[in-house]
């Protein structure tokens, strides 16, 4: 495991200076459609200040994506946000048109996607979807570009960038081929990063160090990171803070050494059990029995109860909100009054 | 590589000796020729000795392999009907035939790539559905009709094109073009419409069909989220990786196109070698009928043949296990 990043975590700056990278309140995102409306996310608020990292965890389908689709302006219809206010940088980005959307994405936000194999466009070189990205947002002229390309390349790590730039994507391997889609995120400078589990479909070996490689970068240049994974072990090497979501949800956030060191929320304790060098210290509840429930299909009250070990009647009466608990936030009665 | 060029090249001589037997089993089978170029009065050793000079008294085999060698070498014998050599007469109408097929397939790219684009990004709007559905028509709509409407409209009523002929030619050594002169041009346009109709429904719901899965790619959704203008998405790199399939289609059709055209060419008396076969078939000529079937089989066949080897050699796996 690669620990070069630790030391960068405490050089973001201090809040009130700049405006938070993302501001997320209330976002809700709906599937309307014939038999009902889906509601994939509810609700929730996020903050990532300038250079943070936060941590997204959750199971699949908790709506982790959904979230990130959103702030991107990105959600295939009928998705759509029913409610909420998204700001990046200070703006507010989410009843913006098509059109100004457009120059959003790439220059305030950018994006890396889980499969590396996928997210280049296998007919054209590197260098030439760089040059595009850049001269989109940057206005330089081809030239210019190109050198800012091939200075990108360099900085992502790709050895021989001067050659590499000319390269079609099925000549990068998996690992480089996201290092090249991490230079096309970072190309015009944005503000923010949404990264969708940027390691998931890359091998295990390489895994850190592109992580490591995303947390330098985004320390250096200021960046604001929305980390999606579903990868405690993730969360503790790169995150400042994390936020836990189940069924569409956000159940727990708060900073990363205290949330792994005492969780607030049940389900938080439950995917602990997925870091190995934590396993010993939570020996109870190694893995969570059941799975999250379908959309149209989420019980009242809490919507963890059916698995909660702790649930008690309140639970499945009422719906617990976030709350301060601890150095954080959590949703949960035990933390408010008991669950009786 | 080698080998797949050699089993791809020997599969293609295969069906041409195939299609060769068929096109001479129709002169075994079809009237007998010495009947048919001489007439009645002709002695019966006159008879004879045409038998002889045809080589029609030598064995089964001997006759077919002369004549694959012969076709081989173009050589398809003398027409019954005007005593010219066959291959001058297909050579004569292989030009007009040629040109109609081209400008069809010009016109059914120009339309139908767009049309394909619009129907699929604009998927659920009114004109897309419309078009779609007018796509259907298309595709069923019997050529001949379309050809006859077509006249009706532009040039009985309107009187814009000509209803038939190919208008003024140029001659350019042995090629004779009607592409360089204005009424050349304007005759041309209907019976290369009514030809592309169909054509231009295939290139539009195979582009429509490839732009809908395109779309669904990450590297869309990325570019999208790299901030790629919508319209440069759509046409820069969602289009260029549907062409693929595209010009496969356009390279196979060219010879369905050329089939086709001999319904064309009958409704617009345009003087190609569709009609040049349709006038055979009405004298029994089939010395012509032979050749049109071996001709428009090879151009059939080699395209085939072509657009499968040049897959080979872009497809990129290939290329990476050649280096
Ligand atoms: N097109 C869709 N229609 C209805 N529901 C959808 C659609 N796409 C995703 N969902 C639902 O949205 C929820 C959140 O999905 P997602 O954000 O992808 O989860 P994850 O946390 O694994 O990234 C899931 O329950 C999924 O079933
Ligand atoms: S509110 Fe009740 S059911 Fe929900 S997590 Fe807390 S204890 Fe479990
Ligand atoms: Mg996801």
């Amino acid at each position: 495991m690669m620990h070069e990043t630790r030391g960068f975590r405490d050089r973001r700056p201090e809040a009130g200076e700049a405006p938070p990278a993302l501001e997320v309140r209330g976002l809700t995102v709906e599937f309307p459609s014939r038999r009902g409306t889906l509601t994939a996310v509810e609700d929730v608020s996020l903050s990532i200040a300038p250079g943070e990292v936060l941590g997204v965890v959750g199971e699949s389908g908790a709506g982790k994506s959904m979230t990130g689709l959103a702030v991107l302006g990105l959600l295939e219809p009928p998705g759509r946000i029913a409610a909420g206010e998204i700001r990046i940088g200070g703006r507010r980005v989410d009843d913006l048109p098509d059109r100004e959307m457009e120059r959003v994405r790439g220059r305030e936000v950018g994006a890396i996607f889980q499969d590396p194999l996928t997210s280049l466009n296998p007919l054209f070189t590197a260098g030439a979807q760089l040059v595009e990205t850049i001269r989109i947002h940057l206005g330089l002229d081809r030239r210019a570009a190109r050198e800012r390309a091939i200075a990108l390349l360099r900085e992502v790590g790709i050895p021989a960038p001067e050659e590499r730039v000319d390269h079609h994507p099925h000549q990068f391997s998996g690992g480089m081929r996201q290092r090249v889609v991490i230079a096309l995120a970072l190309a015009a400078e944005p503000r923010l990063i949404i990264a969708d589990e940027p390691t998931t479909a890359l091998d295990v070996s390489i895994q850190a160090q592109i992580t490591a490689l995303l947390r330098r970068l985004c320390d250096e240049h200021g960046t604001g990171v929305m980390l999606v994974t579903h990868d405690m072990g993730v969360i503790a090497e790169t995150a400042d803070r994390v936020a836990v979501m189940y069924a569409g949800r956000v159940v727990e956030v708060g900073p990363v050494a205290e949330v792994l060191r005492a969780p607030r929320h049940p389900y938080t304790r439950g995917l602990m059990g997925s870091i190995p060098a934590l396993r010993r210290r939570v020996p109870k509840l190694t893995q969570i029995d059941g799975s999250m429930p379908r959309l149209n299909a989420i019980p009242s009250g809490c919507s963890f109860n059916p698995r909660c070990p702790q649930a008690g009647p309140r639970c499945r009466r009422e719906r617990p909100a976030l709350a301060a608990s601890g150095a954080g936030l959590a949703a949960c009665w035990l933390e408010q009054g008991g669950v009786e | 590589m080698i080998a797949f060029l050699i089993k791809r090249i020997a599969n293609a001589m295969l069906v041409m000796l195939a299609v060769a037997f068929f096109a001479f089993m129709i002169f075994r089978f079809v009237g007998d020729p010495v009947e048919m170029m001489l007439n009645e009065q002709a002695t019966q050793a006159e008879r004879a000795d045409l038998r002889a000079k045809l080589g029609l008294e030598d064995g089964f085999l001997v006759q077919f392999g002369r004549f694959v060698t012969n076709a081989a070498q173009g050589d398809f014998g003398i027409s019954y009907r005007n005593q010219q050599e066959v291959i001058g007469l297909i050579a004569e109408r292989f030009p007009a035939t040629f040109e109609l097929v081209i400008v069809a397939t010009i016109i059914s790219l120009a339309v139908g790539i767009p049309l394909g684009v619009v129907t699929a990004i604009r998927r659920g709007a009114w004109y897309s559905e419309a078009l779609q559905f007018l796509s259907i028509i298309g595709v069923s709509l019997p050529s001949f009709v379309v050809g006859i409407v077509l006249i009706l409209v532009f040039s009985v009523t309107l009187g814009l094109f000509p209803a038939f002929g190919r208008g003024e030619t140029v001659q350019i050594g042995w090629w004779s073009t009607g592409l360089l002169t204005e009424l050349g041009r304007a005759a041309i346009l209907l019976p290369a419409v009514s030809l592309s109709l169909f054509q231009i429904t295939l290139v539009m719901r195979l582009v429509r069909a490839e732009m809908l899965e395109v779309l669904r790619a990450d590297f869309i959704k990325f570019a999208r989220a790299r901030g790629v203008p919508a319209r440069i998405v759509h046409f820069r790199h969602a289009l260029r990786n549907c062409l693929m399939p595209v010009v496969t289609m356009t390279a196979m059709q060219i010879g369905n196109l050329i089939a086709f055209a001999l319904i064309t060419e009958t409704v617009f008396q345009w003087p190609g070698m569709g009609l040049l076969f349709i006038q055979a078939v009405t004298f029994v000529d089939i010395p012509v009928m032979a050749a049109y079937l071996c001709i428009v089989s090879f151009i059939f066949v080699a395209l085939n043949t072509m657009v499968d080897i040049a897959y080979a050699v872009i497809d990129p796996r290939l290329r990476g296990a050649n280096g």
